[in-house]
């Protein structure tokens, strides 16, 4: 909402500097995002006649003009524009003026002709959007006029505020100044038109009934006569240029000038024009048609609201845009004035169907008062008056259903209470009032009436947000409440941040990829394409919610590689989601780590995950070869731990770095860290070691291809028992000296007893116990 | 052997010892000048056989010079291992500044960063810190937090749903204010928390918009929570987390969730302003939903983008710059 200082001043004495009057509309709520001086930069700017046009001898995109600038003699002038005639009266920059551009017009010679100045298109001097043609002005001035007193433009100020949904009051001029009035404590006062009603009694010409009372609350109508349909005179049209409207014609500009001002939108309808006087409000039928003032033919449906003629044929959408049908133009000379209240819901419904948002549906939608219709017709009148318009005798108004205006009990102690503050019961009272807050005391309570322009305060917390705002928010004293609690991560958020730690110790960084996919990423790396979809996706690539970290972690590899940035070791920990099993109230959402190695195989991908594992304390865990669509069919394991499945660990299918065109082989690891969180991990028991001598005793066995490595540490486990302390794989290699198929799998054991050294005997007994176990139970030889 | 050979002896001892090139052949000296074949340990077998006053003058003599060659042995030594140990050393030279490629950690991404340290400054305040569902229903994001259906606050919000239940039942939460809900419905008052999390809004992405970005929330309900205490709790965060100097103001506003409403601006050092987030007390409506008494319990809360703060913080001037991933962006932090 755009309001100008001078408009603001002619409803309350305001005082202060244009800046302080901008920091106290930022202090009341309304953030002034913008403040601009205007009318200002029109110094050396007259008024000129054209006298002469002619080509210039020797440029085709000037011409030579010769124009009267108020002395009677001919002023030669270079000018770019063709769209004048001679006896037209146009804007002339005179010598030494400073453009608001900075640019100073001097004397030059353009191509060999001199140039005493410059005429100006609108845009360049600040007065409209035109900037091709030299523009034109009303023929009756005066040549010579200064220009801002040819337009009676005076320097202002315009605010550029930032209105609040619940703040329909201060989508007006007026509603803005009842707020400064207030906190600067100075007189407040609306227009009080006095327009005197003459010419036939408008209930015999027109009447109205409203059949949907929900959708309508209130149909005001007033029958104009003498109508002339003409520009506005320019203040007029200033003012709404200035606050972004283009002046149409004096009908036209009256409607959104009254609206800008009091926030009432009106509506006129040609009586001439009008089948049968007899306006009818309630709901459209579905496929009723209208062709709106805009010229498009729309279709209706039953929830949107619209008034009819006599006839029951629709002439206007409700509170949104009228009919093309009943519009006024310059035959018009009586019309049918409506000012009304619409239920906000509605109209919001029917504005954005028909995606038609005016500024009267925008003031509509939040909200109107439902008070000031009166009082607006008036001003509208007021406005016409000069043009010889009058109103006929009798308003007509009929009310459907308004909200209801209950008067709110407001304790004085609670308001404090919530605030911190101590206004005193007084104080309070005043503090409303100047905000038209009628209110009596009533005990230690004010019994308050809150003013028909303020739908959105209805409870004692909403007048509580009214003293704060009078009373400064600033002013409210900072105190910080003393939290009884023990602050802290919970144990998830703190293991979080550990798998974290840990990967960023293992040197890869942390990615961020956005979970939005697009259709066939899911399916391209291997997984279900079941996953949750997005209803209204903008585009397609953010259509579908990824259902594992895989998809994004490989597009930003991708993306690297693209950059010639191969070998990146990123991991993510994200949420991903998928359509549940089973009917429950959300979809399902789980917590992820992934990993992605580039250039990496499924062994660096296990050392990772191992590394978690011991940093997470976890017990026991099992690598299970398994086959998962998507990841390496030789290279991948299936992670247990204590029985449970928790994720993969090994490396991306080669059809998928292909798909996703990843140039590197990929070590990969995703874990579900909701389910392994929650399996036992963290704090460890001591467990009290021998104090007796340890031996150690290296065995190494040519095994087949086919048993995994840990099958025989299981082996060896279990043949050592309890005298095994330490197991480690020291050394694995492959060669042609070996059978096809074969690798040879070195372990070194460690032996010893809790409560006595080994003997010599004792020791050759369990390494041939671990030898023949191996070799018993596995296809695996002892290499001597 | 005459005490004249001796002294012919010890000369020549000397001049092969000084000879000796390295420890080994100083070993074998030692062993040739001092062991059993030695000419000393030769010559003290002959000193049975000889006068008692010739015995003891060359039995003297003998073990002068037994300790003379010791100790021109042991000298000798000390000198070679000095030059061995050098030698060794000068073997092992390495060039550092050629091994100094090696190991490197992990770069926390700037959003962790910042998500971190807000959670550990409200962990320093006594707050606990809450997470909810990334994908909420509408009533926790909308209806629960006094948004009324059809209302057009509503709009404030571009809202992404997804295909889950009814038609617009299920969306991509568009703010973090649904955990307060879940905290509420879930913990008896006092509430102490933050919620930090991953937010929707359906936007094209720019310098300043994302379809996904990251807030933090504040929410606080106890007896007697007050405006003031808003404010006071602000400017505590404030100075915290920005630094000696930085202030706060509260601006009026409106959020359908809460009542007073403000918007809160941080004031630099220089007197400039940056507009943060939005604030307020709970509205009764949401306390009353969440199943608390408006007259027993108040409560605020405040809420402010993180990703802003991020770039605030590391001086970057786009925001998809912290989404592209892009590993020259990644490894910089």
């Amino acid at each position: 909402m755009k309001v100008l200082l001078s408009w603001l001043r002619e409803f309350a004495p305001l005082e202060g500097a244009p800046e302080d009057i901008a920091d106290q509309l930022s202090a009341l709520g309304l953030a002034v995002e913008e403040m601009t001086a205007v009318g200002e930069g029109f110094d050396g700017l007259v008024v000129a006649r054209v006298l002469d046009l002619r080509p210039h001898p020797d440029a085709d995109r000037i011409q030579l003009v010769d124009v009267d600038a108020g002395d009677g003699q001919a002023l030669q002038i270079c000018c770019g524009a063709f769209n004048m005639s001679v006896g037209d009266l146009v804007p002339l920059a005179t010598l030494g003026t400073v453009m608001p551009n900075g640019m100073e017009i001097a004397r030059r010679k353009m191509r060999g002709e001199w140039s005493n100045g410059m005429l100006c298109a609108s845009e360049e001097i600040g007065l409209g959007d035109d900037s091709e043609g030299i523009m034109l002005l009303d023929a009756a001035l005066e040549p010579g006029t200064p220009l801002s007193e040819a337009l009676e433009i005076v320097s202002d100020v315009l605010y550029d505020l930032e209105v609040n949904p619940n703040r329909p009051d201060a989508m007006s001029v007026a509603g803005v100044a009842r707020d400064l009035a207030a906190v600067q404590q100075v007189p407040f006062s609306l227009c009080r038109p006095t327009v005197q009603e003459s010419g036939d009694l408008a209930p015999g010409r027109v009447s109205v009934e409203i059949i949907d009372h929900d959708l309508c609350g209130r149909f005001a109508l007033r029958v104009l006569d003498g109508i002339t349909v003409e520009p506005s005179p320019r203040w007029l049209a200033n003012r709404l240029t200035a606050l972004g409207m283009r002046p149409i014609n004096n009908v036209v500009d009256a409607s959104n000038y009254v609206m800008l001002e009091l926030g009432q939108p009106s509506h006129t309808y040609d009586l001439a024009r009008l089948d049968g006087a007899g306006f009818t409000v309630r709901r459209a039928v579905d496929g009723e048609e209208i062709t709106t003032l805009d010229g498009v033919e729309r279709t209706l449906e039953s929830s949107d609201g619209v008034v009819t003629d006599a006839q029951n044929v629709v002439i206007g959408i409700a509170g949104v845009m009228g009919g093309a049908s009943t519009e006024i133009d310059e035959t018009t000379t009586t019309v049918a004035l409506e000012m009304a209240w619409w239920d906000p819901i509605s109209i919001s419904a029917t504005a954005r169907r028909l995606g038609l948002r005016s500024e009267a549906s925008a003031r509509f939608e939040r909200g109107a008062d439902p008070e000031v219709a009166e009082l607006a017709m008036q001003r509208f009148v007021e406005l016409l008056a000069p043009s010889g318009v009058t109103m006929a005798p009798g308003l007509i108004d009929e009310r459907g259903n308004l909200p209801a205006v209950d008067p709110v009990t407001v304790r004085v102690a609670r308001v404090n209470a919530l605030l911190g503050t101590e206004v005193s019961q007084e104080a309070m009272s005043a503090l409303l009032t100047s905000l038209e807050f009628a209110n009596t005391v009533d005990g230690d309570n004010l019994q308050v009436i809150v003013p028909s322009f303020r739908p959105d305060t209805t409870t004692e917390t909403d007048i509580a947000e009214e003293v704060a705002r009078l009373y400064g928010y600033a002013n409210i004293a900072k105190t910080v409440p003393l939290s009884t609690l023990t602050g802290g991560l919970t144990s998830r958020q703190k293991d979080r941040r550990l798998v974290r730690n840990t990967m960023l110790g293992l040197g890869i960084d942390e990615a961020m990829p956005v979970p939005f996919l697009a259709p066939g990423d899911l399916a391209a790396a291997g997984l279900s394409a079941t996953g949750v979809m997005v209803a209204n996706p903008l585009v397609a690539e953010e259509s579908v919610m990824r259902a594992s970290l895989r998809p994004g972690l490989l597009k930003t590899l991708a993306y690297n590689a693209s950059h010639r940035l191969t070998g990146l070791q990123i991991f993510e920990v994200g949420h991903v989601y998928d359509q549940p099993a089973q009917s429950q109230p959300l979809p399902d959402e789980n917590e992820h780590l992934g990993v992605a190695l580039a250039g990496a195989d499924a062994g660096e991908a296990v050392a990772v995950w191992s590394a978690l594992a011991d940093a997470l304390a976890l017990g026991q865990y099992e690598l299970v070869a398994d086959q998962p669509a998507g990841l390496h069919a030789t290279r991948t394991a299936r992670i247990e731990v204590s029985g449970t499945p928790v994720g993969f660990v090994g490396e991306i299918d080669p059809t998928v770095l292909t798909a996703y065109e990843v140039p590197q082989r990929v070590g990969w690891l995703e874990v579900n860290l909701d389910v392994l969180l929650a399996l036992p991990h963290g704090v460890k028991m001591f467990a009290a070691f021998s104090r007796y001598p340890t031996s150690d005793v290296d065995l190494a066995f040519e095994v087949d291809e086919s048993v995994p490595a840990a099958a025989v540490a299981a082996a060896l486990r279990e043949a050592a028992g309890s005298l095994l302390v330490d197991l480690a794989l020291f050394d694995v290699f492959r060669s042609e000296a070996m059978a096809e198929g074969k690798r040879s799998l070195a372990y070194t054991l460690r032996f010893q007893a809790d409560d006595r050294t080994l003997t010599d005997g004792e020791i050759a007994e369990t390494r041939q116990r671990c030898i023949d176990a191996v070799q018993g139970a596995l296809p695996a030889v002892l290499r001597s | 052997m005459t005490e004249l050979d001796l002294d012919a002896h010890l000369a020549q001892a000397a001049t092969d010892i000084t000879a000796a090139k390295d420890l080994a052949a100083l070993k074998d000296l030692d062993g040739a000048l001092l062991g059993k074949k030695s000419a000393i340990t030769a010559a003290k077998r002959t000193l049975g056989g000889l006068e008692p006053d010739q015995r003891r003058a060359l039995g003297l003599r003998l073990n002068e010079v037994r300790d003379e060659l010791t100790g021109l042995l042991e000298e000798r030594r000390r000198h070679l291992e000095v030059g061995e140990r050098a030698a060794q050393l000068e073997n092992e030279r390495l060039d550092l500044t050629e091994l100094d490629r090696g190991r490197r950690l992990g770069h926390r991404h700037v959003i962790t960063q910042t998500w971190e340290r807000l959670e550990d400054l409200f962990v320093g305040m006594g707050y606990t810190v809450s997470e909810g569902p990334e994908i909420e229903d509408e009533w926790h994001n909308f209806g629960a937090l006094n948004f009324p259906p059809d209302h057009p606050a509503r709009d404030m919000y571009d809202t992404l749903y997804v295909n889950y239940g009814d038609p617009q039942s299920t969306l991509l939460r568009t703010h973090t204010s649904p955990v307060q809900v879940r905290v509420m419905e879930d913990q008896e008052p006092p509430i102490y928390s933050i919620m930090p999390g991953r937010v929707f809004r359906s936007d094209t992405a720019d310098a300043t918009h994302m379809p996904v970005f990251h807030q933090i929330e504040a929410l606080v309900i106890d007896r007697g929570i007050t405006f003031g205490d808003l404010a006071g709790t602000l400017e505590a965060f404030t100075t915290a987390y920005f630094g000696e100097g930085f202030t706060s103001r509260l601006r009026p506003s409106y959020f359908p969730f809460t009542e007073p409403s403000a918007e809160f601006d941080i004031r630099r050092p220089d007197g400039s302003w940056l507009e943060l987030g939005g604030c307020g007390m709970v509205h009764p409506n949401v306390l009353t939903a969440a199943g608390l008494d408006p007259e027993e319990w108040s409560g605020f809360a405040f809420g402010f983008g993180l990703d802003r703060l991020a770039l605030m913080r590391h001086g970057i001037d786009d925001l998809r710059e912290l989404f592209r991933n892009d590993h020259r962006f990644l490894s910089q932090f």
